[in-house]
């Protein structure tokens, strides 16, 4: 029964749910609207799992010498936040927790994932290659987007028509081909939720 | 700049140059700089979760506004913490089941329509002509077809099939190199920004 | 070994430094970019212009600081363009980072165009869970977002007198990195029909054209160079523009080292990589 009332639950409210969407009357849009709002405030109250699995990891990890500095830093930035945002009004502009916020949080986050710019370059010299038609047709391509960039005089006119053609046709094809596909497949395991045959989200006893 | 805004500034240029630093290899800057922007967002969400989230939607409701029935669900996301007993984490699969069954059932009809119907409509919607945009559609409907045959691996690709998926393939690697072309501008507009950032420091420490 | 067989193995960190080079060049001297107009871009430009003051346009804000370069700039644009036009915009962000992004903008863009918090803007604030806090919004605003992000209720707020949902509101404007333009496409204008424009990073970008083809996007803003694109049109240049010198040199170094690399590869008679061949 640990398993099987909770299917029976997901199979009976799936249901619903998608019955309720033909249905337009004040008891069903009053449905929807309970069920979205019951939803939002089951997932608020679940956020802080996540929150609680990384601090008592790191709480752990005080006692593992090669770690604990490391941990020590993780934990002193998690404290200096709620320290400074035990008011409603920290999250404004102007209050030290906003501005550890731009100071500490915005610089790392940006600049670590401007390290990208490096790895695409270094992946682009490195793997870029026309090795086969395929790898051809993927490099040419990729050029005629990038040339956009260039100031070619003449050339840049046709190049700007020519990249516009490709995102708005064979580009806009192959990503709807890949969509409808994707579509699809999200259509299917919702039913296959819905019907008991995909249990995965249950985990394991 | 203030003085505040400098030394404010000054430490996210530190920080800046502390992540940059792993391009030459790991080094405890980088590792301190990455731990501390993990405990420093998770300390801003649990605040922003307690103050704006949990407060408007769960406290305040339930304590101020006598909204007794919002117990149900904060009840449901409470026993979501069983999940990390052992002997009591079958109890979470109850909250697990509401939401997910929910959100199943609202999907499908909004998951056909988006990427399914729309998108069918949009393909053969359009007239077939001998002018440029009638050219185009027969492009767009033979270029999706083939497309979506390559991705059908029920039948060989042999044959008709064979050359439809082969073209479908030729399609797609249009459309990844078109990605990878904006993916290239995207990736450099992230360095660029901490480029301009630190520039703007240096002329407002040298500046004054 | 040869030159080019040495080149071939180059250590990446020669690379990094190369392009480390190319984006500090325009910091000594910049130089002006032309930048051509999309029509994808000129939509969403022109959808906000025709509205009339007091009219409403929601704007969701759904990016973090690791996006904030390609993003922030069409956000500041488009939030000038509203602000310029005596627009009243709706706010809302379902990125966990999102609320520092909005306060960050809101609170410098309010005071350049004279803007009161409740009268000409509001913002709603952050909820977990985007595909159902968007299905939530096109019932009523309320149901979600009882209060604003500062804790005021929305009946009070004189701006949301009468504004109900997505109905009441001529367009909304999507400005993401993220999947949270899919649930905007699929639980937002799927299930409610209202017009939906995207900003989004140029990772992304390719991925939505479709979209635009089948009308459920009328417009897309595509990275930084359709940033640059909008502030154009806006007539607020900002550090959208401002890239595009950047942007050019850097773009020429990577074009250059794939040049390079594949010469390097013909001219070694290499036929076969360690990094994998690839079907012919």
């Amino acid at each position: 029964m640990k398993r099987e009332i909770p299917i029976l639950l997901v199979g009976i409210s799936g249901f619903i749910m998608f019955l309720q969407y033909f249905v337009p009357t004040d008891w069903s849009e009053e449905l929807f609207k309970y069920s979205q709002d019951w939803v939002i405030v089951i997932g608020i109250l679940a956020m802080p799992l996540g929150i609680w699995s990384l601090i008592r990891a790191n709480v752990a990890k005080l006692k593992v010498p090669d770690e604990r500095f490391y941990s020590a830093v993780l934990l002193a930035g998690f404290l200096a936040m709620v320290l400074t945002g035990l008011s409603r009004q920290s999250l404004e502009m102007g209050s030290i927790h906003m501005d550890l916020f731009t100071y500490l949080l915005i610089p790392i986050q940006a600049t670590i994932f401007s390290l990208l710019a490096f790895f695409i370059a270094s992946a682009a010299y490195r793997a870029f290659r026309a090795r086969s038609v395929l790898a051809t047709i993927l490099l040419v391509t990729a050029f005629l987007v990038m040339l956009r960039f260039i100031p070619l005089g003449p050339f840049s006119t046709g190049n700007l028509s020519a990249v516009a053609w490709i995102l708005s046709v064979p580009n806009m094809a192959a990503n709807r081909a890949i969509m409808m596909g994707i579509g699809l497949g999200a259509t299917a395991t919702a039913i296959k939720i819905i019907l008991g045959i995909e249990r995965t989200y249950m985990g394991h006893d | 700049m203030t003085t505040y805004q400098l030394i404010g500034n000054g430490i996210a240029a530190f920080l800046t140059l502390c992540i940059f630093s792993f391009l030459y290899k790991d080094n405890p800057f980088y590792k301190f700089a990455e731990r501390l922007v993990a405990g420093v967002a998770t300390g801003y969400f649990t605040m922003l979760l307690f103050w704006t989230n949990f407060q408007d939607k769960v406290w305040q409701p339930i304590v101020h506004n006598g909204q007794y029935e919002y117990i149900i669900p904060a009840f449901l996301g409470v026993i979501m913490w069983t999940r990390f007993s052992k002997k009591w984490s079958w109890v979470s699969r109850y909250s697990i089941a509401f939401y997910i069954g929910i959100g199943s059932g609202v999907s499908i009809t909004v998951y056909l329509y988006t990427y399914l119907f729309k998108q069918l409509q949009a393909t053969i919607g359009v007239p077939i002509s001998l002018g440029f945009a009638g050219v185009n559609t027969l492009v767009i409907v033979v270029a999706v077809l083939s497309a979506l045959f390559y991705f059908f691996f029920s039948m060989p690709h042999t044959g008709v099939i064979g050359v439809l998926s082969r073209f479908g393939i030729y399609i797609i690697m249009i459309g990844f190199g078109a990605g990878f072309g904006l993916t290239v501008m995207g990736r450099v507009a992230l360095l660029v920004q901490r480029v301009i950032f630190l520039k703007n420091y240096v002329i407002a420490l040298v500046g004054g | 070994m040869t030159f080019l067989e040495k080149m071939m193995q180059i250590d990446r960190r020669w690379i990094y430094l190369a392009i480390g080079l190319a984006v500090i060049i325009p910091t000594i001297k910049s130089f002006n970019v032309p930048v051509t107009v999309s029509p994808e871009v000129r939509k969403i430009y022109d959808f906000v212009s025709k509205l009339k003051p007091g009219e409403y346009v929601f704007v969701c804000v759904d990016y973090d600081p690791t996006s904030m370069a390609e993003l922030n700039p069409m956000t500041i644009a488009i939030v000038n363009q509203a602000f310029a036009g005596d627009l009243k915009v709706i706010f809302v962000t379902l990125s966990q980072f999102g609320p520092g992004m909005v306060e960050q903008i809101t609170s410098e863009l309010a005071e350049k165009h004279h803007k009161t918090r409740g009268q000409d803007y509001v913002f709603l604030g952050y909820r977990p869970y985007p595909a159902i806090t968007i299905m939530a919004l096109g019932v009523d605003f309320r149901v979600p977002f009882p209060l604003d992000y500062y804790g005021t209720p929305l009946d009070s707020l004189p701006m949301m007198s009468g504004i109900k949902n997505f109905s009441d509101v001529k367009g909304v404007i999507e400005i993401t990195s993220g999947n949270t333009a899919d649930f905007w496409l699929i639980y937002g204008n799927g299930r409610y029909g209202f017009p939906l424009a995207l900003g989004i990073t140029g990772v992304m970008s390719s991925n939505y054209y479709q979209y635009l083809q089948s009308g459920q996007l009328f417009g897309i803003i595509p990275g930084v160079k359709g940033a640059a694109e909008y502030e154009r049109l806006v007539g607020f240049p900002g550090e959208g523009m401002e890239q595009m010198a950047y942007q050019v040199i850097a773009h020429s170094v990577i074009i250059l080292f794939i040049i390079l690399s594949n010469v390097a590869y013909f001219a070694t008679g290499r036929k076969k990589s360690g990094l994998g061949g690839g079907a012919r």
